[in-house]
């Protein structure tokens, strides 16, 4: 509950008076209800109690949304309308510091994170062309991922909040990158199936409606993307591993090496990624055992070959099980071109529509947290001051 | 001159609000380590209860550091987003500086030492002196700023200034033995309401800055960075790596 209170509204009040009443957003901000009749009909007027009882009037037609995400090596900030139009989008990398180390640490990643933040929120709100105080709603990513870093985004969150008494919503990570679809297909609703594969992650799941999701299956042990980081690592391809491995594998047969689709025994569609890398490093031994050349490109390629079947062949079974007519993808690994054609193929096959956000969305954003915020606000599925950061939040938890 | 300070260094959350050198709210709670979720609360209970405008507000005040690397940055990060928001300044406050300022007017050396873990404290030397002419003015002075060391080089140093000295502080139950053993000054202990960190110190030491220096005290939201005295595990393995292999 940390709705508008009074002191807020008194700013907006004053924000009006200045600006001259021209500003039709701002007049619906600060308008009671009995003004409502001749202002803007389409407004339906969703009503909110504060904490003094009044009713506040919050546009339910056009809700603006600052999202704030730092999971991971990323400080990013967005302004995003109504979950699918992104204002703007502004992603800080770190990647830069963590190659250094061939991965991220989270100690430092942390303390990059507090230098930008609120750089990164300016910068969103400026090339978005809006206020702090236009926000109907602060979203920020609270899990899963880093808690060190998560703690940054959660606490500046909270910072602005209290400040400003704009309401707060906690954003799962995954149900972000999920939402990312939302952004780049307007049309896309609900149910789909899902498959979210990143550097920490890979899930596959079934979206039901807005924010309801079953996970069937997720991976036992590495992530995809985490496989792909230990692979680069140990054929000397360095970090990031994902887009070095793909770019690799375009000079390389995907043939050339043959190694074990992982299978995860008693559960269809749970992954197992671990005994693929093994096989990768064993491969390696062996050849340098034996004073055997290794073709870096021919393993890249045939490693990636292998995740990448298993990963369409689990979609695949979801899709004839469940009779799906629509299959999204998601997630930092996504942006690998194998991935994109391979599921884009399978879903041709079997007649389903297929989506995929541009790279830009795939990798870790803020844009996303924004678009999972709109459907979350318009549960009013709000966060209170004590939100914490969680490392191991599970999906269609919170 | 209003300030609203921060404090989530150490095992304390605290805010407190300083109105023209008058302290109109100071709120610490020292239970677990759960700064993520009381720090904002805590705040806001505090903007509440005074009925706080904060655009009245001139300044936000934080203990910078050092202290635990997650506490920081909750503080530090809940401070620059609120400043942000509302458009003022950060007043960064060192975090021992802070600890020693609770105790005034003393004869005795201030030496709080802060737990940092691995057979090293957080800690510093300060006193209070009589300056110039002015028969009130006394003042608030950094005999050594603080630093990362052994408890065993604080206690040479106080030493070697033979006059007594009174600890506060964390580090104090860890370090008992060891001051026991090799100190050779007179020496005390900061009883229970002056011996950590305090939201409503943080406040009033910043307002004496403000005082002696204006606005050259404080930075922007942006530019605030918690000060670690430590660099992440991970630096410190890398620069040690790279100078060993300079050597070769």
């Amino acid at each position: 509950m940390q709705d508008m209170d009074m002191q807020n509204k008194d700013m907006q009040e004053k924000d009006l008076q200045e600006e001259g009443m021209q500003n039709k957003e701002m007049q619906n901000k600060g308008m009671q209800n009995e003004d409502m009749q001749n202002k803007d009909m389409q407004n339906k007027g969703m009503q909110n109690e504060d904490m003094q009882g009044k009713v506040v009037q919050s546009r339910e037609d056009r809700i603006t949304i600052l999202a704030i995400e730092s999971s991971c090596d990323e400080t990013a900030a967005s302004v995003v309308v109504n979950g699918r139009s992104v204002l703007s989008n502004v992603i800080s990398s770190q990647i830069d510091i963590h190659t250094l180390y061939g991965g991220v640490v989270p100690e430092i990643a942390s303390r990059k994170h507090t230098e930008r933040v609120t750089q990164v929120i300016r910068q969103a709100l400026q090339e978005a062309g809006k206020k702090l105080e236009e926000m109907d709603a602060i979203a920020v990513t609270y899990g899963p991922g880093l808690v060190g870093p998560l703690l940054i985004g959660v606490s500046a969150a909270k910072g602005l909040c209290f400040a400003t008494g704009i309401p707060l919503i906690g954003v799962h990570h995954i149900e972000g990158h999920i939402s990312a679809n939302y952004i780049s297909s307007p049309e896309l609703e609900p149910p789909f199936a899902c498959l979210v594969v990143s550097g920490g992650h890979t899930h596959l799941v079934l979206v039901r409606d807005y924010g309801v999701y079953e996970i069937l299956g997720r991976t036992q042990d590495d992530a995809a993307g985490e496989a792909f980081d230990k692979v680069a690592r140990e054929i000397g391809l360095g970090y990031p591993g994902g887009p070095k491995i793909d770019l690799a594998s375009l000079e390389g047969d995907p043939h050339a090496i043959t190694f074990p689709r992982g299978k995860v025994s008693g559960s269809r569609y749970d992954f197992s990624f671990s005994g693929m890398k093994s096989a990768v490093l064993n491969y390696l031994n062996t050849s340098r055992m034996k004073g055997i050349t290794v073709n870096v490109p021919d393993v890249a390629a045939s490693f990636q070959q292998a995740v990448v079947d298993v990963l369409v062949s689990h979609a695949a079974d979801a899709v004839d099980q469940y009779g799906l007519k629509k299959f999204a993808l998601a997630g930092g690994v996504a942006a690998n071109t194998a991935l994109r054609a391979g599921m884009r193929q399978m879903c041709e096959e079997k007649g389903a529509a297929f989506y995929c956000p541009p790279p830009v969305l795939c990798t870790d954003n803020a844009a996303m947290i924004g678009s999972a915020a709109y459907f979350e606000y318009r549960k009013g599925g709000f966060s209170g001051l004590d939100l914490n950061a969680v490392p191991g939040l599970r999906l269609g938890q919170r | 001159m209003k300030i609203l300070a921060i404090e989530a260094s150490g095992p304390v959350a605290g805010c407190a609000v300083l109105e023209d050198g008058l302290l109109i709210a100071d709120y610490n709670v020292q239970y677990k380590k759960k700064h993520a979720q009381s720090l904002v609360p805590m705040m806001d209970e505090v903007k509440r209860m005074l009925e706080l405008d904060l655009r009245t507000v001139d300044a936000v005040a934080i203990a910078k550091g050092p202290g635990s690397f997650t506490g920081l940055r909750i503080g530090a990060a809940t401070a620059k987003g609120a400043a942000m928001a509302m458009d003022r300044p950060i007043i960064p406050v060192p975090t021992v500086d802070s600890i020693a300022y609770n105790l005034f007017a003393t004869d005795s050396l201030l030496c709080p030492l802060m737990d940092a873990r691995r057979q090293q404290v957080y800690t510093g030397i300060y006193g209070w002196s009589r300056e110039g002419a002015d028969p009130a003015g006394l003042h608030f002075s950094v005999l050594r700023p603080q630093c990362v060391i052994p408890v065993t080089e604080i206690i040479e140093d106080l030493n070697a200034r033979e006059k007594s000295v009174i600890f506060m502080g964390d580090g104090v139950p860890v370090s008992r033995e060891v001051i026991a053993q090799q100190l050779k000054v007179p020496y005390s202990f900061a009883p229970a309401h002056l011996d950590r960190q305090r939201a409503a110190a943080v406040a009033a030491l910043a307002y004496a800055y403000w005082q002696e220096q204006g606005n050259a005290c404080m930075v922007s939201a942006d530019d605030f960075r918690p000060e670690y005295l430590r660099l992440a595990q991970a630096e410190q393995e890398h620069s040690e790596r790279r100078n060993f292999s300079l050597l070769l």
